[in-house]
């Protein structure tokens, strides 16, 4: 099975850590990913809210591209991607005029966008294009004793998902129990993490990413799982703003993709592992490491 | 004692400003509003609003345009679409929020210093120029243009972003900027 | 054209509806054109054609003009076809001779401009004089009523129907699924608004159905099948085995304090599975009929063949466990049937935010009905699955209605019973008790003061749909709680409030089985699965099979009231029948002309009614006039043309097209 792998601007960034542990462990369960030629930014959140029309043409330059290329699935590693590829294509579909505008900028540079190629999450393709069976065969040190909070954020499942229930999406946790580790339940797995908003407005932002890293602490989780790099990004480098505010709630969050490598065998430097601000370390041989003592619940007002 | 009259007058609507709105694609069932709040029930960030999002629904179906545009609700929305998810009429509320939000800053009426309006266009014309965001960059811009001094309080964080190895300051571009440029130029010509 | 073409006189009549018509159609100008067609001898227009002196002119002008042919412009056929018939028989024609023209649904109701209304009215018009020309005199058909009576479903709509008739000297059949009789009331502790208890003014009803001379109670029993038509319906019910031979059990239950399973074991259907009972059990203690049934799927003899039977032991020489029982049949005739299958409630599981079947302290109404039910698995302790003693509840309103994602529809009793249920909550727990509506709905008599008193009691309302329900803490209060994340509409804040315990106050549906039981009965439904009212407010327990009536919850959702009021009803319509002796046939059937039939048999499937058979000995299709419905599928479909239908004659439906194009 052969992909158009977009990472968006974040995989290069911020969130580079995901892009270097997810390709090889895709490149380890065999799947071909192509880098998408020349891809642009898919326009996030921020676009929609300055020109929606222009932010629609923005994002189908990409499926234009994909579509000029073999016309491979999309897969779109970054949540906010995947929405918006997905959201672009649902415009397409339903706004004749949206079509138009989309249509005009395409020909213009002579490319079009009419065969609907589809845009996937590496979960969707991990559960349902390889399986949980292909994946459990290839773990050789499995994340016995592990306990892990998974936390999907909210546009993987919000709204276009199809590929997961957008109320109690599974497919995460179904992964790591195939990678043997331990999944704790908890209600705030698709809460928001606050988005762009802990860099701009703290007072909201930092709140929800302390509320997250409680509640996930509080039952007993040793590491939050991420498929996004806005989440891991401010559940991981937020913690000193979190610590100042309302002590400390230390807890490392990964990408799903770090940890089915180390489950996998991957040597650690292949997962990059070293960059969270929040350092995770797990060694199967070990012990599994002594159970995070049960923090005084600490509550706050809101 | 600082009394305010809160009373409105029909002139204090912007006849025609619902209706408008509820024109643009994705966001024509806000007729159907029963003004339930299952939608602030669920918003993760109603709790900082000015105005929850079920109010921001009702004020804009009644036309209170200067409201709804000048209000924070609508910046603070983090497009997480849990509202969109559980409304009971299928209304679109964070398609909303970006409409009023694209109208917010047609018209220029944002909160001043507010730093989110202020991120989205400068993110924008980032792309519009490049085809890529450079994070470092336009984070700095941001603190540049809001809050310079709020820039020195994330020291920590720069710091470990150094050591982990994800700061940069290079500018990241697609090859085929002209391209774009066409497409975006097409885009905004007539019909 | 035909000879006797020369003495036609029609007279045509256009009715003005009061403003109905006249607003939009020029009526005046309608009868002066018409005025002009051949034949016609007479046209006028009239204020109401359907009143007494409008009837009364038709009749007159029949005798004074010598008309022979009868056409009025008005409403619906639906409302008045009859009405004009009538007229026209009285007058001294066949009623056979009038024909109907709608130019108020058809027309005026639909258009605004005037103009055009007035040259549609005209060219309908014409169609029409064009068509009754053709008309022939038809006979109505008489056929007669079996007396006895079918009631599905033992809810109190059934219970109520099958008394009221019984009482009423018929013998009636009343078929229940379900081990006992008494539907969802069965269940309740209290009825709103007036909180009498509900067992008090069922069970005697229902041991008086169990009693009754003139009622066969059939329980754990089905309709499979239903033939005929209205006045003489064939029914086959199905009995699935209970294992008692019912004749023969006393109630003594005896056999369930024998039974090998020392203590109640399994999940108990009645108390909502919050309780347990033995594989040999009686759904509650006044359950009609008084006799104990055994679960195929629990119990130890039925599954493994392996068991002590202690059970046949205990009831000794009553005997009256039989483990060879296997599902018989009956086939029954009847004149008219009663539908009364009630409803379900909405699955809560599929609201996810609500948590249902994820924390244990989350509630459905019906199961609160259990838990405040001296009878019920607690004895009417209020104590929650995990052992609490709530001293704060939340009930959540709406819950799976009034929305897209669900079921669009108000479920209408939910509001009420909600408030009922805080009431009993209070009375036994002494709780703080929020319900969270959208919009309180008391259109009852009684209810808007029942709301009231609820306010005096210091029960609280919160107006907003709940967001989300939960068991992540956010301050030390909410710690071990349930909380409820909701915005308070009225005051504008969104809240987070603790609570002990949740009820949410599911909605109504149609029952799973609803399209099965709607294809065998013949019903219609609307979109959403409720069964189809002939009209929704001048027929409104009619439905369009001839015959069988609807009464109750299957309809749509509605109170014990309304119910009862709607079986009363149900039960008049089937006794007007059985007492008048036979129904009119509109003679709109079809018929086969047999020397023209080819004997190909193409239409004998397509009839949806069965009305066709093959005579084998003239080789030949031959049409049952009792059962066709003139529906006029085998017309269009017979290749050789041999079908013909009354009414529907090629030339009257040719002529009638002839008419709508000949004006421009
Ligand atoms: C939680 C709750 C509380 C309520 N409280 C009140 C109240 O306090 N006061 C009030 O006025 N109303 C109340 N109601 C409404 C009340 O339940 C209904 O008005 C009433 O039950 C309708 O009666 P029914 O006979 O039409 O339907 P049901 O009670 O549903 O009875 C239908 C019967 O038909 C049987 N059946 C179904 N399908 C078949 C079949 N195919 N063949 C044979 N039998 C079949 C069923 O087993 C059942 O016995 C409440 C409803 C709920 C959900
Ligand atoms: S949830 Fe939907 S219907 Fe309810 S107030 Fe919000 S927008 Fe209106
Ligand atoms: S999309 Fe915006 S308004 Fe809706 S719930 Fe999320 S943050 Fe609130
Ligand atoms: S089956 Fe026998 S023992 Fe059981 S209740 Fe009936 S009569 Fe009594
Ligand atoms: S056969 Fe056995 S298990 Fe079944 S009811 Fe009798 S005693 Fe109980
Ligand atoms: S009756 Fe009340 S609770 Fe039930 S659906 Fe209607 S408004 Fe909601
Ligand atoms: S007209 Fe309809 S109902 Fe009558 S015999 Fe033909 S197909 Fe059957």
């Amino acid at each position: 099975m052969k992909y158009s792998y977009f990472p968006g601007c974040s995989l290069k960034g911020l969130g580079r850590a995901y892009e270097e542990s997810l390709l090889p462990v895709m490149k380890h369960l065999g799947v071909d990913l192509q880098e998408l030629d020349d891809w642009n930014c898919c326009g996030a959140t921020a676009y929609m809210s300055v020109d929606e029309a222009k932010a629609c043409v923005l994002a189908s330059r990409n499926l234009a591209l994909a579509e000029r290329d073999g016309n491979h699935p999309i897969l779109a590693p970054c949540s906010a991607c995947y929405l918006v590829l997905n959201k672009t294509k649902h415009y397409l579909h339903q706004y004749p005029k949206m079509k138009a505008t989309v249509d005009r900028a395409l020909n213009a540079v002579g490319m079009k966008c009419e065969k609907d190629v589809p845009v996937r999450h590496p979960l969707d393709v991990l559960i349902n294009d390889i399986g949980l069976d292909a994946i459990k065969m290839k773990v050789t040190k499995p994340l016995q004793g592990l306990k892990v909070a998974p936390y999907y954020g909210c546009q993987i499942v919000r709204p276009y998902a199809t590929f997961d229930d957008q109320a109690n999406p599974t497919t995460m946790d179904r992964l790591l129990e195939a990678l043997g580790a331990t999944v704790i339940r908890w209600p705030l797995k698709t809460k928001c993490c606050g988005g762009s908003l802990t860099g701009t407005i703290p007072e909201a932002g930092i709140r929800m990413v302390y509320i997250l890293l409680n509640e996930a602490k509080k039952r007993g989780a040793d590491c939050l799982a991420t498929v996004c790099p806005l989440c891991q990004f401010n559940l991981d480098g937020y913690h000193s703003a979190v610590r100042r505010q309302y002590g400390d709630v230390l807890l490392p969050t990964v990408y799903f993709s770090q940890l089915m490598g180390l489950a996998f065998g991957l040597p650690d430097r292949d997962l990059a592992l070293n960059r969270a601000a929040i350092p995770f370390r797990w060694r199967p041989s070990s012990p599994p490491p002594a159970p995070a003592k049960p923090p005084a619940a600490k509550s706050v007002a809101a | 004692m600082n009394i305010t009259r809160t009373i409105k007058y029909e002139a204090d609507r912007v006849k025609g400003f619902g209706d408008e709105v509820m024109k643009v694609p994705g966001c024509e069932k806000l007729k159907d509003c029963i003004q339930c709040g299952t939608c602030s029930g669920v918003c993760p960030l109603s709790v900082y609003m000015d105005y929850t999002p079920r109010q921001v629904m009702e004020l804009t179906r009644f036309d209170f345009k200067k409201e709804v545009l000048s209000s924070k609700t609508i910046w603070l929305c983090a497009s997480c679409y849990a509202c969109t998810c559980e409304c009971p009429r299928e209304i679109r509320i964070t398609d909303i929020m970006y409409e009023l939000k694209q109208r917010a800053i047609h018209e220029g009426v944002y909160p001043r210093k507010f730093p989110i309006p202020v991120l989205a266009q400068e993110f924008e014309k980032m792309v519009t120029a490049n085809g890529r965001i450079s994070e470092m960059p336009l984070v700095m811009k941001l603190f540049m243009k809001t809050d310079p001094l709020g820039a020195m309080g994330n020291w920590q964080m720069g710091l470990d972003l150094m050591k982990t190895g994800r700061f940069s300051l290079a500018s990241e571009k697609i090859n085929n900027r002209e391209q774009l440029a066409k497409m975006f130029a097409a885009a905004e010509e007539k019909a | 054209m035909n000879s006797n073409r020369e003495e036609l006189r029609i007279g045509f009549y256009v009715c003005h509806c009061g403003h109905n018509i006249a607003a939009t159609v020029d009526c005046a100008e309608v009868a002066r054109y018409v005025g002009t067609l051949p034949h016609v001898a007479l046209s006028r227009e009239y204020k109401y054609m359907c009143s007494d002196p409008g009837q009364e002119l038709i009749q007159q002008d029949i005798r004074e003009h010598k008309l022979n042919r009868v056409v009025v412009a008005s409403c619906s056929p639906l409302l008045h076809e009859h009405t004009f018939r009538g007229a026209t028989e009285a007058g001294g024609l066949n009623p056979f001779y009038f024909h109907m023209v709608n130019i108020r649904e058809h027309n005026s109701w639909v258009h605004t401009d005037r103009k055009e209304a007035t040259e549609k009215a005209k060219a309908l018009a014409q169609a029409a004089i064009e068509r009754v020309a053709h008309h022939k005199a038809l006979e109505v058909k008489r056929v007669k009523i079996h007396a006895d009576v079918l009631v599905v479903g033992g809810g109190i709509a059934g219970i109520h129907a099958a008394m009221t008739m019984a009482n009423a000297g018929k013998k009636v059949y009343l078929v229940e699924r379900e081990p006992t009789i008494g539907g969802h009331m069965a269940k309740f502790d209290k009825t709103f608004p007036t909180l009498d208890c509900a067992a008090c003014i069922l069970t005697p009803k229902m041991s008086e159905v169990g009693n009754h001379p003139n009622i066969t109670l059939w329980t754990y029993s089905e309709v499979t099948k239903v033939d005929g038509y209205v006045g003489n319906y064939k029914v086959t019910v199905k009995h699935k085995p209970r294992y008692i031979v019912e004749d023969a059990c006393v109630g003594c239950m005896e056999c369930i304090d024998a039974c090998v399973y020392k203590t109640p074991k399994f999940e108990d259907e009645f108390n909502e599975g919050l309780g347990k009972r033995k594989p040999v059990f009686i759904p509650f203690p006044q359950a009609t009929p008084q006799v104990v049934i055994i679960d195929p799927e629990t119990c130890l003899n039925l599954k493994t063949g392996k068991c002590k039977k202690t059970c046949v032991e205990a009831c000794a020489d009553r005997m009256a466990i039989d483990f060879t029982q296997q599902e018989t049949f009956d086939e029954i005739e009847v004149g008219t049937m009663i539908v009364a299958t009630g409803f379900k409630t909405f699955d809560a599981k599929r609201v996810p935010a609500y948590g249902y079947g994820v924390y244990p302290n989350v509630y459905t109404a019906l199961e609160v009905e259990r838990l405040v039910n001296a009878s019920g698995p607690t004895g009417g302790e209020v104590i929650t699955r995990d052992g609490r003693h709530p001293k704060s509840i939340g009930i959540i309103h709406c819950v799976g209605s009034r929305d897209k994602k669900t079921n669009v529809w108000c479920s209408r009793v939910c509001c009420m019973y909600s408030m009922k249920l805080a009431l009993l909550l209070k009375e036994h727990t002494g709780a703080e008790i929020y319900n969270f509506y959208i919009d309180i709905r008391t259109p009852g008599k009684g209810y808007e003061e029942f709301y009231n008193k609820l306010l005096d009691e210091g029960v609280h309302f919160i107006r907003g749909r709940v967001g989300e329900v939960t068991d992540w803490a956010m301050t030390p209060e909410e710690e071990g709680k349930l909380t409820i994340r909701v915005e308070d509409t009225l005051a504008g804040y969104v809240r987070r409030i603790p609570v002990d315990m949740v009820v949410l106050a599911t909605g109504l549906e149609p029952q799973q089985d609803a399209q099965d039981v709607r294809r065998l009965f013949n019903l219609s439904c609307g979109g959403e699965g409720w069964f189809l009212e002939r009209h929704p407010k001048l027929a409104p327990v009619s439905t369009f099979t001839d015959g069988i009536f609807i009464a109750g919850g299957c309809q749509g959702p509605r109170d014990i009231p309304d119910t009862v009021a709607q079986a009363g009803a149900a039960a008049a319509e089937c006794l007007a029948l059985i007492d008048k002796g036979y129904v009119e046939q509109e003679p709109n059937t079809a018929f086969v002309l047999a020397e023209e039939c080819s004997g190909c048999k193409s239409c004998i499937p397509l009839c949806p009614y069965t009305a066709i058979a093959f005579d084998e000995s003239s080789k030949v299709a031959v049409i049952n006039e009792a059962l066709c419905k003139g529906c006029g599928t085998c017309v269009a479909s017979c290749p050789s043309g041999s079908i013909v239908q009354n009414l529907f004659e090629d030339d009257e439906v040719f002529s009638e097209i002839k008419g709508v194009l000949a004006y421009d």
